[in-house]
């Protein structure tokens, strides 16, 4: 078998479907394959492959009713864009073997009640609609349906419950209804009436304050941001307005009413939702992404308008194939682009939309975002015909908007944009943005492009840029990412530290050791004391100058030289920076030096961090210092401090992880010790020491991450108040480019770090969310809390 | 809480190759074990020119990128069209050959595969000049 064709085909993926069909499988696993993959494309219709199936099952149900059973809960909570296949096939059964139909729906409460304390509320929302669809196929009585949604909605009325519990609960009636709406009202409307009442009433005194922080836009204009639970109350309105009919979602269970009618139904036993305890985590209120509508979709069908229910079950179902396929990038685009219904609507328009829906979400998005950008790649691959217009437009849409685009989706739009660029040799029409030249040069559409181009030659190199946009564009050009020696020739020679430097030199080429080397700096004479009266170790800023410019110079050619050099002459560094103002200096000279080559710098401080020759919190110091505050708008800035953060959390979460180890091994041993027994004692006690030895690391690191983020917040809180204060009292407008950038970086610390910051709110509540803090950046902070409140 | 399901399980972008390296100090079945367990990827199809930066950057967006290794001509001692990527972690690694490999860098669609971990001497090309052996794609060949 020659993998080289196959490796061209495939692009590297999914070889195995050439070879699973041809081999004798067991019954279990044709069970599983027959089921999983009814409904996929085939030669007969959806109808007679379900019925052949539902037969099929039938005959195996007396060997194998446990295993369909518990595949078919499987597929009815991993499934979710399918639901309609499997409840048309259990209401099948059902009206084939009643039993089994009872049993059944009793497995599913039982998941349902496992999937709601286990915190997966995602699936718990796919379990309920299936369970509704199921009152459609005669399965399940409408009227226990209906008292099961009561008692979601009385966990409205609790006390002192996070408001994020209540909404899960209202959240999984009104989305069940667009499925189940008319059957319900049908047989209870005076019940459904008194319900959505209810949840309208709860709709209306809930909180609203995390809004403002997950917007994608600030702006109301074209599309509004809408809260989810707003947005999916006023298309379940419209839809009862229209008297429940719907007719986009796809109901196999149609074709077979005459049967499934004589099917007896099953009531759903009572069910109590689960009190709610410390250790829930529901699901985070999100904002509703649109940037399309009717009037953007220029020829063939139109767009479902944005409170109307077919946009809800689209949106819904094309996230659901994204969910389930997301891993396998082919899959998942050809499953997006086979959409059932599409001839009705405008596909790529949708596809698009929730894409960028998903990548743009806040805090993060549901997948790794380098998913995305392969998965449009597919996608344009799959329709070169239609699609790769509709990405233009998005993207010629999403430029003109970037003034009130949050700047957390303004970066990853960058990123994003700058990745697809380089898989089509950067081919775009730089022209059409012309606009942003003329434009003050902080504006967001000009710091886009230069963004843009700064990623983009770092995926290739400086020329090419050069190469790719009209001269016109000159200025947004990134600089060639050249180092900059500040001992570079005989001009500095009046440089102070210039002889040491070529001394330094020398012997670095010669390849003196770290002693060697630190004997020769003892030399240099610090700027900062009249004399060295302590042998020249306290912090001397002159010596890191000459050394550390000079040794990056000579490992310039690349990162791994430069990793080399550090690790070389790892010693000498760690002396000159064992104060926290050598801490500082050394980034400030990483910075001077390699000021051309942000990506430089990023790889030097993370490798700095690493090797501890600074750490975290001069990191952030350093961010915030004045130094760098010409840099203090450039992307690469808050990539760093990102970064940094992340490392701080991966450290703690490792000692951490270290520890539960340790315990969860004392715990065994305890379990199968036999008492008295002298090494299993001496053991313990060895155990019960490494125990204490990392408890006190694990409470050292969290000190050190909770500094951290108090350090972080201090800073941007002084920044803000500054400029606030500047603002009042010169009476200007507080509303300037640098304004946005720093309060929404603020957020932007809120969001991406939001678990670890949750258990450090009380000191920062404390220490410096206070009262008394301007009510712009208190804003902020209140936004945060009220995440999970 | 999985779904068991094998059939709807399917990674198959992360399933490791028929290659196995022939100059493994090992027998197959330690190599397929590191393999399964590896946070490092092998990477060919790269333009003579793709430096070290540039792999840092793509490499980068499935996660921190703990090291890499230019692949270099044995006699020339320049780059001959692939490295090696060490990731961190392996959840990391097994991102970027869903959504890496198979893209593009520098306008080449660059290949990755699993590597049974790097080792001095193993940045050399093995051809008979120098350079990889005869054909870019000799990695996707089945050997076994």
């Amino acid at each position: 078998m020659s993998r080289r064709r196959h490796a061209d085909e495939n692009d590297g993926g999914q070889p195995h479907k050439r070879r699973r069909t041809s081999e004798p499988v067991e019954i279990e696993d044709r069970l599983e394959s027959l089921i999983c993959r009814v409904g996929e494309k085939s030669t007969s219709s959806l109808e007679s492959n379900l019925e052949g199936l539902a037969g099929v099952l039938e005959a195996d149900l007396p060997n194998y009713k446990n295993k369909i059973l518990r595949i078919l809960c499987s597929v009815a909570r991993v499934l979710p864009e399918k639901l309609t296949i499997y409840t048309t096939l259990v209401g099948l059964l059902n009206a084939r073997n009643y039993n089994f139909g009872g049993e059944f729906v009793e497995a599913m409460i039982r998941q349902l009640k496992e999937t709601l304390k286990s915190n997966f509320f995602s699936e718990a929302v796919y379990l309920v609609r299936f369970l509704c669809d199921l009152v459609n196929c005669h399965v399940i009585a409408a009227p226990s349906v209906v008292a099961l949604f009561e008692n979601f909605v009385c966990v409205t009325q609790e006390d002192d419950v996070p408001q994020v519990r209540c909404d899960w609960y209202v959240y999984a009636v009104l989305s069940s209804l667009p499925w189940v709406g008319k059957e319900l009202y049908e047989k209870k409307d005076v019940e459904m009436d008194r319900l959505l009442s209810q949840i309208d009433g709860y709709l209306k005194r809930r909180q609203k304050t995390h809004v403002a922080m997950l917007q994608i836009w600030s702006a109301e204009k074209p599309h509004p941001q809408e809260e989810y639970l707003d947005c999916l109350w006023a298309q379940i309105q419209k839809l009862k307005k229209d008297r429940w009919q719907e007719r986009h979602i796809l109901r196999p269970y149609v074709a077979f009413d005459s049967v499934l009618c004589e099917a007896l139904q099953h009531n759903l036993p009572p069910f109590t939702p689960p009190p709610h305890s410390d250790s829930a985590v529901y699901p985070m209120p999100h904002v509703i992404f649109r940037m399309f509508d009717y009037t953007d979709a220029p020829e063939g069908p139109v767009m479902p308008g944005s409170h109307s229910v077919e946009r809800f079950v689209i949106e819904e179902n094309l996230h659901c194939i994204i969910r389930t396929h997301w891993k396998e990038r082919k899959t998942c685009a050809a499953q997006l682009l086979s959409y059932p219904g599409k001839s009705k609507i405008p596909l790529n328009y949708h596809i698009v939309e929730v894409i960028f829906g998903e990548l743009f979400q806040l805090p993060c998005p549901p997948h790794v975002e380098v998913m995305y950008t392969t998965l449009l790649i597919e996608l344009c691959k799959l329709q070169p015909g239609s699609l790769p217009q509709v990405l233009a437009q998005a993207t010629e849409m999403m430029y003109m908007r970037l003034d009130t685009m949050n700047i957390t989706c303004v970066d990853r739009l960058v990123n994003w944009f700058s990745h697809h660029l380089s898989n089509f040799q950067f081919r775009w029409s730089w022209d059409d943005w012309a606009d942003c030249l003329t434009a003050d040069p902080e504006k967001p559409k000009a710091k886009f492009v230069r963004e843009v181009l700064e990623k983009c030659m770092r995926l290739s190199y400086h020329q090419r840029i050069v190469d790719i946009v009209p001269p016109s564009f000159a200025p947004l050009i990134p600089a060639n990412p050249l180092f900059i020696y500040k001992y570079e020739d005989e001009n500095s020679s009046t440089l102070p530290g210039y002889n040491a430097a070529i001394t330094v030199g020398n012997a670095i080429k010669n390849r003196a050791s770290n002693e060697e080397i630190l004997t020769l700096l003892k030399d240099v004479p610090n700027p900062n004391h009249e004399d060295d009266d302590d042998e020249g170790e306290s912090f001397n800023p002159l010596k890191i100058d000459v050394f550390l410019q000079t040794l990056l110079s000579l490992a310039a050619k690349s990162f791994s030289h430069s990793f080399s050099a550090l690790a070389k002459f790892h010693e000498v560094l760690k002396t000159l920076t064992e104060s926290d103002e050598g801490k500082l200096h050394i980034l400030r000279v990483v910075c001077d030096v390699w000021k051309n080559h942000p990506q430089m710098i990023s790889v030097l401080v993370d490798k700095m961090i690493r090797t501890q020759i600074v750490d975290c919190v001069a990191v952030a110091n350093w961010i915030f210092s004045q130094d760098m505050t010409h840099e203090f708008t450039r992307f690469y800035v808050w990539e760093i401090l990102h970064s940094t953060i992340r490392k701080m959390n991966k450290h703690v979460q490792k000692i951490q992880k270290e520890l539960e180890d340790s315990k969860e091994k004392l715990e065994k041993q305890h379990q199968k010790k036999d008492s008295g027994d002298e090494e299993d004692m001496e053991e313990d006690s060895q155990l019960e020491e490494q125990i204490e030895r990392l408890q006190e690391k694990v409470e050292s690191a969290q000190s050190e991450q909770k500094n951290l983020f108090l350090v972080i917040f201090q800073r941007f809180i002084m920044m803000l108040t500054e400029h606030l204060a500047r603002c009042e009292t010169g009476g200007t407008d507080l509303n300037t480019p640098w304004y946005k950038n720093c309060i929404e970086r603020l957020q932007q610390i809120f969001l991406m770090h939001h678990a670890t910051i949750q258990q450090y709110m009380g000191t920062l509540e404390n220490l410096l969310f206070t009262a008394e803090l301007d009510h712009h950046i208190l804003a902020v902070y209140q936004q945060f809390c009220s995440l999970q409140a | 809480m999985s779904s068991h399901l094998n059939a709807l399980n399917s990674d198959s972008y992360i399933e490791i190759s028929q290659y196995r390296d022939q100059h493994f100090k090992g027998n197959r079945y330690e190599q397929e074990k590191l393999l399964k367990q590896s946070s490092t990827l092998y990477v060919g199809n790269l333009s003579f020119y793709t430096t070290e930066e540039q792999v840092y950057e793509l490499f980068s967006k499935s996660g921190d990128v703990k090291r890499i290794i230019i692949g270099l001509d044995k006699i020339k001692k320049t780059a001959c069209g692939f490295c090696f990527v060490e990731y961190y972690t392996r959840g990391d690694a097994e991102n970027a050959m869903r959504f890496i490999n198979g893209t593009r860098l520098d306008d080449r669609i660059i290949r990755t595969d699993w590597d049974a971990g790097f080792r001095e001497g193993r940045q050399y090309g093995r051809g008979k000049s120098g350079g990889q052996v005869s054909g870019a794609h000799r990695r996707w060949t089945c050997v076994s």
